[in-house]
């Protein structure tokens, strides 16, 4: 590309500012002085505000006691611990619903997709209706309507309303019964984890010998077995009790017990998933359909039934289209998670906000919330692309 | 090959637009004010005698007042979204109690109480505001606290005593603060009602839930659909509140006040004849009313025989005008412009009030067994 | 289990189809789908039914229908308000001069603005911002549209001064909304006033217009073999795109404040413009860096053969090229920056949602309708959206880059 051209250059001479080389040169030492210049000017701005203010520009505060409450922090948090347990309290906030809100948008979007590829016409109506129903209202907006609105409709404590499992929905949030570990649940959790890497290991290693050999390894029961094998042996030694559910129950204001999930955990899960799950149905509807009618011909004709046409046939290949812009699903999802603040789950912008209001260092605070998200973005697609990588290998 | 001249066009168009977006920042004028510090900094080290560098110029006294005067208007920090205090009328007027005072400081400047600007302020925002004198006042229900005084900027007069209190539902079985333990309570952040909160709850050594909400009205949205048994703010504003519920009478305001709340407005730093014009509108607002000076009778109030009256209306005497480079009938326009204290007061929160009903209580004059009060204007 | 209907081309000539045999096919082809229909069917009808009941019984529009000026133009003086008007006006004459002179698309837009117009202008409701003027000014508009498209299908007007009418009209519009601090006829307005949907469609419209050079800069940048200005730019995008929109507001409102001159003070509006300008303009780069990707090296390789400079390569054969294959994408991030720019409440700039929020505060009375102000806020910005994105894609199809993912 940047060899120069045939150039005739022996009779009549460049001039200098037509002279590619130097042209460069110059671009070069002119971008460089100006970026630097710029960056040089700001800092210099910087300083003398930082001065006139008496900011702080260190991290040193961050082991002072933060002074604010952070409502239902997901670690053990009180207002009088250090700014950096606050933030870390935020952080995981961030990471809990970015998680759990991929998870949920990938299952959601794929159903709609999928009911909306459906050949009922109604099922298929139904899923374009919600589609387009969330890619154009602002997620702003629809945080409100189910915070403020959808909950409305919510009965109080007093009046609760009860599901089976049993599961109790009131405005103060929504209480699972939930199994937590009894003290000999420890034993029977690290079997089960143990099995389940013995029957990865059994699984992969059998497979590939089929894959050499040809010959047939029964590779799924084997590892199946195995880890049938080490649960039931952590169940007897745990006494047959690893776990015991914990049924919430009314007591003062509050149920106490249980899993709970708050309203604003839960406006914000809803809202951010949903929002999410139209635009996932797009890409792997995008996906499905652009995988070769031959394909899914040639399947049926062999005899595959509808499921495994789906999954053996057109899933696997949809994969490869719909990976990339998945990826940047997830992303938007992660950083759209920063709009918590408006409906008051505290994830790491909100904590980051009121750090700033309240102690006035808002630059190294402002840097580590940026900082934060580069790295969560960083690595999402890190770990992401590796995978697309990977998909992409297999299937050439 | 083209890739050559791609970094020169780039930079090109990169320049073209930071050239763009230097034009559309607003000129500032000249002899901006630089901040206080630097003030000190130069009061102290320069002698009077040698002039100060011309580079580095120490911001000039009247460096806002004569801003002020050039602009033609006052530019105001406040809010649009506060019933009482900062709102829009349906014409998208700003008006408020907080908003009426910048009416005022405008009427006595320039005798027009339409030459303000408000901008709409976040809460997070309107201390970097004032520091920056972005605003000339920022009445944005600001409570005087002495780390906002060093940090902000000089805080005038107090125009609101307010207190922070708990607002309860009445089927909650609540009665006192003593049967909050384990109570789910909502609240605003980055104010200082979230750090009395929790002060509060620590020293009684009681268990609490916060539900934190970036804006105050997510707090009473909250509150009001039962996600919180308790909710906390200044009290004038959880009156403003509950009368709007579906059924006021079901919620109850609690005796108890944790905290004091001086609602004040504030000038930015570094010009103490600004802040001397801002806080003699606010005592002339109140005097007026001590005197039964009102909008409606200011001008018949002109040939008044009570000399303090004609004091305050500039009919007799120097108040301090000649000095402060006002007009004599600067505070008979301020007056004229919003009424006295107690109307301003009654127009928004008064019985016939346009936003609530909130009995004047500490708001009322010293002479009324409040704690209104202000020096004597002559 | 759901199955998968990828368009079937009939092998039977088409016949057409009967309601019952129409229901056959789409509603009732297996068991499978019989049982779905019958359970979806109440459940719909359910649904509407609560909808329908809650929006004309139980709902209270007050709080929306009371302040229609508030909701479009904000805290705009109300005595300079046909400063907008002129702008809309300006804008629906080159929509019919559009429509007259290219039609599809067009016309629906126009079939549509009219109507709107229309209707608004013939509501037979007493409404004090509805008054005589206001009515003939919403019906006016209508015959602007009509000459717009006799003007535009009759004469011979040149395209290249529609679309300088295009470009023209909002950036005077912008003019005017400002007005002169000396003028009598249009008087300052700063900023601080204008508020509602016009602001909205103002920081959205100027982002993207705005970050279109900056990010084909930040395109060509990345691209480029100079590795300072390469590993900026790519720095710089990496960077935008990794954080969320709203610390880039937060940034933009608060910390930029610090690393300017003391005394430099940027306007609140522009803050927010700007830095709705810069995130949108890494997500720009990329799109246009995609589309530069785009381009057959043979065009480059052709464009030197006939003796043109880099330059004139870049200007007239790249460029060209590469933005007509982003446009659509350049479309959908139109989109999602109109939605995006709803994060503005958060650095307090009421556009539409903030002034709707503003309403419902500016009343305890109006807390009580909350619900209904976000309805009606959402169905806004839905309306808005879809509108858009319908546009797009039938762009996208009479550009024939209908997109086969």
């Amino acid at each position: 590309m940047t060899n120069n051209q045939p150039s005739i250059s022996s009779k009549d001479k460049i001039p200098f500012y037509r002279d590619e080389r130097i042209i460069m040169i110059f671009a070069q030492v002119l971008s460089t002085v100006m970026i630097i210049g710029v960056l040089i000017w700001a800092i210099i701005n910087f300083f003398k505000a930082a001065e006139a203010r008496n900011m702080t520009l260190t991290f040193g505060f961050l082991k002072e006691a933060a002074g604010f409450p952070i409502s239902n922090p997901p670690i053990d948090y009180e207002p009088g611990m250090s700014y950096i347990r606050a933030f870390q309290a935020g952080l995981i906030n961030t990471l809990l619903i970015s998680g759990i809100g991929i998870i949920a948008a990938t299952i959601i979007g794929t159903l709609t997709a999928l009911a909306r590829l459906s050949s009922n016409w109604l099922l298929s109506r139904i899923a374009l209706v919600f589609i387009e129903f969330h890619r154009n209202i602002p997620l702003l907006v629809l945080l409100f309507i189910w915070y403020f609105v959808v909950f409305g409709f919510v009965p109080p404590v007093k009046e609760s309303l009860q599901w089976p499992g049993p599961i109790f929905v009131n405005k103060r949030g929504v209480y699972l019964t939930w199994p937590r570990l009894t003290e000999t649940g420890g034993i029977f959790i690290i079997l089960v984890v143990i099995g389940f890497l013995v029957s990865i290991l059994a699984f992969t290693m059998l497979r590939g010998r089929r894959k050499i050999t040809g010959k047939e390894t029964y590779y799924i029961p084997t590892s199946l077995f195995l880890l049938m094998i080490f649960s039931l042996g952590g169940w007897f030694l745990s006494g047959g009790t690893p776990f015991q559910l914990d049924i919430p129950y009314l007591k003062g204001f509050n149920y106490q017990g249980g899993l709970r999930l708050t309203p604003e955990f839960a406006g914000m899960f809803l809202s951010l998933s949903l929002y999410t799950a139209a635009f996932i149905a797009e890409v792997v509807r995008g996906g499905i359909q652009a995988v070769d009618r031959g394909q899914l011909e040639a399947a049926r004709a062999v005899g595959l039934s509808q499921f495994q046409v789906l999954s053996l046939v057109i899933m696997p290949q949809a994969l490869r289209i719909i990976i990339p812009p998945m990826i940047s699903q997830y992303l938007n999802l992660t950083k759209n998670s920063s709009l918590a603040l408006a409906i008051g789950f505290q994830e790491v912008f909100a904590v980051g906000k009121i750090a700033i209001n309240q102690a006035g260092r808002a630059v190294p605070i402002f840097a580590l919330i940026m900082l934060t998200y580069l790295s969560l973005s960083l690595l999402t697609s890190f770990v992401l692309n590796i995978y697309n990588r990977r998909i992409q290998f297999v299937m050439r | 090959m083209f890739r050559k001249y791609f970094p020169v066009l780039a930079i090109f168009i990169v320049l073209a637009l930071a050239l763009t977006a230097c034009g559309t920042t607003e000129q500032p004028p000249a002899g901006e004010p630089i901040t206080v510090v630097e003030t000190v900094i130069v009061t102290v080290e320069v002698p009077v005698e040698v002039p100060a560098e011309p580079v580095e110029a120490a911001p000039v006294a009247e460096d806002i007042f004569s801003r002020v005067l050039d602009r033609g208007k006052v530019v105001c920090g406040g809010r649009t979204d506060l019933a009482g205090f900062g709102m829009l009328d349906a014409d998208g007027k700003n008006i408020g109690f907080d908003i009426d005072f910048c009416r005022a400081v405008a009427a006595a400047v320039f005798g027009d109480p339409d030459a303000v600007e408000v901008v709409p302020l976040t809460a997070a925002d309107r201390g970097p505001a004032l520091q920056t004198a972005e605003v000339d006042i920022l009445s944005r229900n600001v409570t005087w606290t002495s780390s906002r005084d060093a940090q902000w900027g000089n805080f005038t007069n107090v125009m609101f005593y307010d207190g922070q209190g708990f607002m309860i539902r009445k089927d909650s079985g609540i009665t006192s603060t003593d049967d909050f333990d384990g109570a789910t309570v909502c609240v605003t952040s980055g104010t200082t009602t979230e750090q009395n909160l929790s002060d509060f709850f620590r020293q009684n050594e009681m268990e609490y839930e916060a539900v934190i909400f970036e804006e105050t009205p997510a707090v009473y949205s909250a509150y009001e659909e039962e996600r919180c048994d308790v909710t906390t703010s200044d009290k004038s504003q959880l009156a403003s509140v509950r009368s709007g519920f579906a059924d006021p009478e079901a919620h109850l305001i609690l005796d108890i006040t944790i905290s004091k709340e001086p609602l004040t407005p504030a000038v930015p730093q570094g010009d103490d004849t600004w802040f001397d014009i801002v806080k003699l509108v606010s005592f002339a607002l109140i005097n007026a009313e001590e005197l039964g000076v009102t909008q409606a009778n200011v001008e018949e109030m002109k040939s008044s025989t009570n000399i303090n009256v004609l004091r305050l209306l500039g009919e007799e005497g120097d108040w301090g005008y000649t000095d402060l480079g006002l007009t004599a009938d600067a505070l008979a326009n301020a007056i004229l412009a919003v009424g006295n204290y107690g109307e301003i007061y009654d127009r928004y929160m008064g019985p016939e009030g346009m936003s609530f009903t909130l009995p004047r209580g500490p708001n009322n004059l010293w002479s009324n067994g409040g704690l209104i009060y202000a020096p004597p204007v002559k | 289990m759901v199955n998968i209907a990828i368009e079937q081309d009939h092998i039977r000539p088409p016949q057409p189809p009967g309601f019952l045999k129409w229901m056959k096919e789409n509603l009732f082809s297996s068991i499978f789908n019989t049982v779905l229909t019958i359970l979806l069917i109440p459940l719909i009808s359910y649904f509407l039914f609560a909808v329908s009941k809650w929006v004309f019984f139980a709902a209270e529009w007050r709080a929306v229908t009371q302040f229609p000026l508030l909701y479009a133009v904000g805290q705009y003086p109300r005595d300079q308000i046909w400063r907008v008007g002129i702008i809309l006006s300006g804008l629906f004459l080159f929509l019919g001069i559009s429509w007259g002179r290219w039609g599809g698309l067009l016309k629906s837009i126009s079939f549509a603005a009219g109507f709107i117009m229309l209707v608004t202008a013939l509501l037979p409701v007493q409404h004090p911002a509805l008054d005589l003027s206001m009515r003939l000014y919403l019906g006016s508009n209508l015959l602007i549209i009509l000459v717009g498209y006799l003007i535009g299908s009759k004469t011979a007007i040149k395209n290249i001064y529609i679309f300088v009418g295009w470009l023209l009209v909002p950036v005077c519009g912008i003019v005017l909304l400002a007005g002169f601090e000396a003028s009598e006829l249009i008087p300052n307005v700063s900023t601080t006033l204008w508020g509602g949907l016009l602001v909205t469609i103002l920081l959205a419209a100027g982002g993207i217009f705005l970050s279109f050079p900056l990010g084909i800069a930040l395109a060509f940048g990345r691209r480029s073999s100079l590795p300072v200005v390469s590993a900026f730019s790519t720095l710089f995008i990496e960077v935008i795109r990794g954080v969320p929109l709203v610390t880039i507001l937060f940034m933009f409102s608060i910390i930029l404040a610090l690393f300017l001159p003391v005394e430099s003070r940027i306007d609140r509006l522009v803050r927010a413009l700007m830095a709705v300008t810069v995130f949108s303009a890494a997500y720009s780069a990329e799109n246009i860096r995609g589309g530069l990707q785009a381009v057959p090296l043979g065009q480059i390789e052709a464009s030197k053969a006939l003796g043109m400079g880099n330059f004139k390569t870049t200007i007239f054969i790249v460029l060209p090229q590469a933005l007509r294959a982003v446009l659509p994408a350049i479309v959908g991030q139109f989109i999602s920056l109109f939605k995006d720019t709803t994060l503005v409440v958060i650095i307090g700039i009421n556009d539409f949602l903030g002034i709707g929020r503003s309403i419902i505060n500016s009343d305890p009375e109006f807390v009580q309708m909350r619900t209904e102000v976000y309805i009606f806020m959402a169905v806004v910005y839905w309306i808005f959206s879809y509108l858009m994105s319908l546009a797009s894609r039938r762009m996208e199809s009479a550009m024939g880059m209908s997109n086969n993912m």
